[in-house]
């Protein structure tokens, strides 16, 4: 294949991927949209691999065969409450992949200094593919290429190791407590200054050595960050860890001259960029109080919580609900973490069949993933257009029978308005409290991710039904006729 | 003051406007209450149990004109009782104020009052006094029992020794107060109940009920019912096409059809044309509740009950609420009570007609020598709108505009800056790198540009598919791998193998597992 030709599928694949990501505003396109963005990246690499300048096509061969196999493997495996996780590894791949090609970058200029040195013109004729293009940059090309592998490294090395940290977290290898090494951010500023001034010794001597010292520092930044930052503010970690993974293959995409992979590495990096900010938003916090981690110093103390949780067992709930015309589920990463959503999505469709309004609502940050939710009830069956967003539902709540709040805490907590003092102050939430009767489904008494005490467990309208969700869901839905 | 009640003089009409029931607790609020001699008896209330009551009874209907101060009535006045008034006076009955323009006239060259009972506005507080809504919901109710009467077969279905009866089919067509209550009465008698309105916010107050609601295949943005007052108003002719599409496949399988659709201030809309008449089966009934405004089926005749040449009755009877005189008595006098306790806020006896309150404002016709129909739209909703729409709704367009205006500005000012930003930010770029990088750069810049864009249209619910499908395209990192695995050095041949197979792991899987995700989104 020519240069003309592979520039053609270039562009293809990029409108390709274009297409793929606008598909997703509509359920029902945005099955379509997955072929889209399938078709694009098969064009690409076959693109490639069929272009000028490749080489050692069978080793090309095993890894895609062998990548695909592990890939298709996994994907097909995970359960989809394990969908966080997968998400946050796969981006640490990226990360790894951009660190390596960074490495590579280096070692071919390397190669071709030590030619030009020995003035072994042969040996440079003979070289070929990205090499050649490097072979023929000016020097100020080659400064800014080193720029660019500089900071693409960079980049994929946050990334891995962070992404490698938000699996770890997600996935409960890692505690998921907002955790700091004594010295805090100011570790992190350090290895970002010290990075800086490995850049400019990178710059003056070419040594690679600055190279490989700064993807360690860029290593611990990545660790370190995430450690920082607790479990509840996971959904802004991993599309943010979205957007640095684009960021990095679009450096990438810089040093090797692509526009394929400068287009892609944009359109995901502005597109995580863009699903962080709309998360951070729905929590009213600033996205650099959410990368700096935990939640910020309490301003005064906590309004006192007066009255107490009254416990309610499974046949109270039934009654309540039997007598109920309309319900408002709330599901919560409690939800997910039990697996309770076949059983939510068999109560709801007992209620439904008897003509009740049954009504789930979701808000932005519920669970670990944005829109986490939705896959869960979508995954077990449960109709989307009874699945609404906060803002679709939020008025609805006064004229509401009963609402239950499966597995959620922060998303439901009136501190949030009540309480100027409160962490959470300003955050929107979800207004069960206003319905008539409120159910929380909670396995004890403790607080949730944010460690934040919850009024809404001691108002007059709410009833602690304690359990194991699915255990309590379960024996809850014979009752129910 | 004395409050009374004549007899209705209207031909048929059985209803009277005070029980002895509720002249017992006029009399707590005051008053004096007369009756004229029989006013009750059509509705079974003798003048002994009135007088037992405390009531007094009066021989004539001119003498109880002419002491009573306060006349409750419940059909509209005729002209020889509207003479009968005088400026001292004040009426509390059924006025029809919209179609009554010489009653109404009458009453102000008298000077009296006139509350007409019908403009009792629909607001939660007015509901004790809503006599249309007790007289419609007697209304329904008896429309199925009229509907019953008629129809030769029992309305549940029953397996006997004697055979298989189905039960009978039975649409409502209208689901306001009389179309709810008759589903509810053809429910309970255990009828298969299929009802239609055309506000399709009701049709949860029909299931609520045990009827199915009939929805049509039809998109429009129909009025919502709470800009109305709780009312119909007119639909567009596309819509009553499908409408009529949709009741003309009903009608074969319907055995009785009670048709309540009514506009206010309108002749009755045609719902059941003389072809679904004529596909009916024979013995079926139709009730038409709206003959008094000329029918919703045009072969209804007011006040009486014909049979088709298919064998289809057509009940047009007006007088509903008159043939179950006992109940729609008690519950129109004790309408009427409420109204009185409303106006009698000091419980004196003496009137207090106050044309601040929403209410007595909103039903009062003429008021010292005035006509003050129609009334102010009242200052409470009748009907709670959805907030949002109400909010709107306050501004007036010259705020609307200012506010467009100041965030147009704000707007234009902020991506102005960031242009200009931008630009500078670009040329300083330009000063220091290569054309070949400059080049690359325009792609990036316009990428991001693409990326924001399209971004911001994503469903919420998408943003997990949204992740798992840009992190499968970040996978083109691999690309970068594929063009270095053939430049020489061994070390650069391993990093970039590794580098491609974790790369394919990433597209494959994250490709598949969005694949899964979405195929898992169902609609109900």
């Amino acid at each position: 294949m020519s240069i003309g030709l592979v520039s053609a599928a270039y562009i293809s694949a990029a409108i390709l991927f274009i297409l793929s990501l606008g598909g997703l505003s509509g359920q029902e396109s945005a099955k379509r949209a997955v072929w889209y963005g399938i078709a694009g990246m098969a064009l690409a690499v076959v693109a490639t691999v069929f272009g000028p300048g490749i080489a050692n096509w069978f080793l090309i061969l095993v890894c895609v065969v062998v990548g695909a196999v592990i890939g298709y493997y996994v994907a097909a495996r995970v359960q989809m409450t394990e969908m966080p996780q997968l998400v946050a590894a796969l981006h640490s791949f990226v990360g790894l992949a951009a660190v390596f090609i960074g490495f590579n970058a280096e070692l071919i200029m390397n190669k071709i200094n030590r030619l030009r040195e020995a003035a072994d013109t042969e040996g440079l004729d003979a070289l070929f593919g990205f090499a050649a293009t490097v072979a023929h940059k000016t020097p100020v090309e080659l400064a800014i290429l080193k720029v660019e592998v500089f900071l693409g490294v960079f980049i994929g090395a946050i990334t891995f190791t962070g992404s490698v940290i938000a699996f770890g977290k997600l996935a409960g290898k890692v505690s998921s407590k907002a955790e700091k090494l004594p010295g805090g951010h100011m570790l992190n500023a350090g290895a970002a200054a010290i990075s800086v001034i490995l850049l400019i010794i990178y710059m003056q001597t070419g040594g690679g050595w600055a190279l490989v010292l700064m993807s360690l520092f860029a290593f611990f930044i990545g660790y370190h960050l995430i450690m920082g930052i607790g479990g509840a503010d996971m959904p802004v970690v991993v599309s943010m860890l979205n957007s640095y993974s684009g960021w990095a293959a679009a450096a990438i995409g810089f040093s090797l001259g692509n526009d394929l992979l400068i287009v892609t590495g944009a359109l995901v990096g502005s597109s995580g960029a863009i699903l962080s900010y709309i998360m951070c938003k729905a929590m009213n916090r600033s996205f650099v109080s959410v990368i700096l981690g935990g939640f910020g110093n309490t301003t005064g103390p906590a309004q006192e919580i007066e009255g107490e949780q009254v416990a309610i067992d499974s046949d109270g709930v039934a009654a309540a609900l039997n007598e109920a015309d309309s319900i408002i589920i709330i599901p919560g990463y409690g939800m997910a973490v039990a697996q309770a959503q076949q059983a939510v999505s068999e109560l709801t469709k007992k209620l439904r069949a008897q003509g009740k309004t049954v009504r789930f609502a979701i808000h932005p940050v519920a669970g670990r993933l944005p829109g986490h939710m939705n896959v869960l009830l979508a995954e077990a069956k449960v109709p989307y257009d009874i699945v609404m967003e906060m803002d679709e539902i939020n008025d609805d709540f006064p004229d509401t029978d009963v609402v239950i709040v499966i597995g959620s805490n922060d998303i439901v907590n009136p501190a949030a308005q009540e309480d100027p003092n409160s962490p959470i102050a300003g955050m929107p939430v979800l207004e069960c409290w206003k319905a008539k009767q409120v159910f929380v489904s909670k396995r004890g008494q403790g607080t949730g991710y944010s460690g934040i005490e919850n009024p809404l467990f001691y108002k007059e309208n709410t009833r602690m039904f304690y359990g194991d969700a699915k255990a309590s869901l379960t024996e809850l839905l014979p009752k129910v006729d | 003051m004395k409050i009374g009640a004549p007899k209705e003089v209207e031909a048929g009409e059985n209803r009277v406007a005070m029980t002895p029931e509720s002249a017992t607790q006029l009399q707590k609020l005051g008053y004096d209450c007369l009756i004229e001699t029989g006013a009750g008896a059509g509705a079974g209330f003798a003048d002994a149990d009135y007088e037992a009551a405390g009531v007094s009874v009066i021989k004539t209907a001119a003498a109880l004109w002419k002491e009573a101060d306060i006349i409750v009535k419940v059909r509209q006045p005729t002209a020889t009782e509207l003479k009968r008034l005088d400026d001292t006076k004040t009426l509390i009955s059924f006025f029809n104020p919209a179609g009554n323009e010489e009653g109404m006239e009458a009453a102000r060259a008298k000077g009296a009052n006139v509350i007409a009972m019908e403009m009792v506005p629909r607001i939660s507080r007015a509901q004790k006094m809503d006599a249309l809504s007790s007289m419609a919901n007697i209304a329904g109710y008896r429309a199925v029992i009229e509907a019953g009467n008629n129809y030769g077969r029992f309305f549940t279905g029953q397996i006997t020794a004697a055979g298989k009866v189905p039960p009978a089919k039975v649409l409502v067509v209208g689901a306001g107060v009389a179309g709810l209550a008759a589903i509810g009465t053809s429910t309970s008698l255990g009828a298969i109940t299929y009802a239609f309105d055309v506000r399709p916010e009701v049709a949860e107050q029909v299931e609520s009920m045990g009827a199915e609601f009939v929805y049509l295949d039809f998109e429009e943005k129909t009025a919502d019912g709470a800009a109305t007052g709780g009312y119909a108003s007119v639909s567009s002719p596309e819509f009553r096409e499908a409408q009529l599409a949709k009741f003309r496949e009903l009608a074969p399988e319907m055995d009785i059809v009670i048709t309540t659709a009514l506009i206010p201030n309108r002749e009755a809309p045609e719902l059941w044309t003389e072809d679904m008449v004529a596909a009916m089966k024979p013995g079926s009934v139709i009730v038409d509740l709206a003959a008094e405004k000329g029918g919703n089926c045009k072969l209804t005749v007011k006040d009486e009950k014909i049979v088709t040449d298919n064998g289809v009755t057509i009940i047009g009877y007006t007088d509903f609420p008159s043939r179950m005189a006992a109940q729609a008595s008690t519950l129109y006098a004790t309408n009427i009570r409420h109204m009185m306790t409303d106006l009698t806020p000091e419980k004196d006896g003496q009137i207090n007609h106050d044309m601040e309150d929403d209410v007595i404002r909103g039903a009062t016709v003429t008021h010292r020598g005035e006509i003050t129909f129609p009334p102010p739209p009242p200052k409470v909703q009748a009907i709670a709108a959805r907030p949002q729409a109400e909010k709107k709704r306050e501004l007036t367009a010259e705020e609307k505009r200012a506010a467009e205006l100041t965030a147009f500005q704000k707007q234009t000012k902020n991506q102005i800056g960031l242009l200009a930003g931008g630009t500078l930010a670009v040329l300083l770029v330009g000063v220091y790198a290569p054309e070949s990088f400059m080049s690359h750069f325009i792609v990036f810049a316009l990428a991001c540009f693409v990326g924001f864009q399209v971004i911001w249209g994503v469903a919420h619910s998408l943003h997990t598919p949204l992740m798992a499908v840009t992190n499968a395209i970040s996978g083109i990192i691999i690309l970068g791998a594929l063009l270095q695995i053939g430049s020489g050095h061994w070390l650069v041949v391993i990093l970039a193998s590794v580098s491609i197979l974790i790369a394919t792991i990433n597209i494959v899987g994250g490709f598949l597992v969005t694949r899964r995700m979405l195929a898992m989104f169902q609609k109900s």
